[in-house]
């Protein structure tokens, strides 16, 4: 148990990083932490070594927390494969440069609320990927093998969800710029 | 080469992992194309933004919370 116990607190930051950015709630996080870690010591003697105890507990966590997800939505499914099919991200558009450093146009909690606000936008099966890749630094085939997924499919869900975020965040960034170009007039 | 087929290789120049070769037509496309120049910097910098920023920091308290009740859980296993 105490050597469980070190596993928890080695990955429990991570697992309720990632339930909330799939589940958006931090109540059913919470759950997810708890169930994931649960689940994953119930399984230990299936956990075959053959990939890190890492991204076997992240793929439980996931799983759980779409399982979350559809509670919520009365039993609706979901999948990480649901609204992958957009249009958006396929060919840049908005196409300012972000100078000045829009880390220097808001502060802190406000660019937390931006970024929150933009990734929570994303469609989930998106998200998740961006998050695990990007966020939480899985390879790609680490990716892959978490959510079930070809890498091919990762390599192109990854780019539109890079594409649609910067795309999503650029409409923000214009704005703080203009903002600031106004109040620099006046 | 073109904006569509330099986009399909935007992950190679994001990760740094593009075999040299095609490294150097990409980056010979970035030289005179600045749109695909700004889709570069700015996704790069989208990644960086999302990577530097703990968006759901788990407060010490509830910490605590969850691994007493994780704990407990697993012990009536």
């Amino acid at each position: 148990m105490a050597a469980y116990e070190k596993l928890v607190k080695q990955y429990d930051r991570q697992v309720f990083r990632i339930a909330q950015h799939i589940v958006q709630n931090r109540e059913d996080a919470e759950d997810v932490v708890q169930d994931a870690f649960l689940k994953a010591y119930e399984k230990l003697d299936q956990f075959q070594g053959n990939s890190k105890f890492y991204t076997w507990l992240v793929r439980i966590a996931v799983n759980e927390s779409l399982m979350r997800l559809r509670k919520r939505r009365t039993g609706r499914m979901v999948s990480i494969d649901e609204d992958v099919e957009t249009e958006e991200g396929s060919m840049p558009r908005d196409l300012a440069d972000w100078s000045p450093d829009p880390e220097a146009l808001y502060g802190q909690s406000e660019m937390g609320d931006i970024l929150r606000k933009t990734i929570q936008g994303l469609p989930p099966g998106f998200r998740v990927v961006f998050v695990l890749r990007d966020v939480e630094g899985l390879s790609t085939e680490e990716t892959a093998e978490t959510l079930g997924l070809s890498i091919p499919a990762v390599k192109s869900r990854l780019l539109r969800a890079r594409l649609q975020l910067r795309e999503r965040l650029s409409r923000y960034f214009k704005r703080g710029q203009k903002q600031q170009a106004q109040d620099g007039v006046k | 080469m073109t904006c569509t087929e330099f986009l399909a290789q935007l992950d190679e120049m994001l990760d740094q992992d593009a075999a040299i070769p095609l490294r150097a037509d990409l980056q010979e496309h970035l030289e005179d194309c600045e749109h695909c120049e700004i889709t570069l910097s700015t996704t790069r910098k989208t990644i960086e933004i999302y990577r530097s920023h703990e968006l759901y920091a788990l407060p010490d308290d509830l910490r605590e919370r969850l691994h007493k009740a994780i704990l407990a859980k697993c012990k009536k296993c």
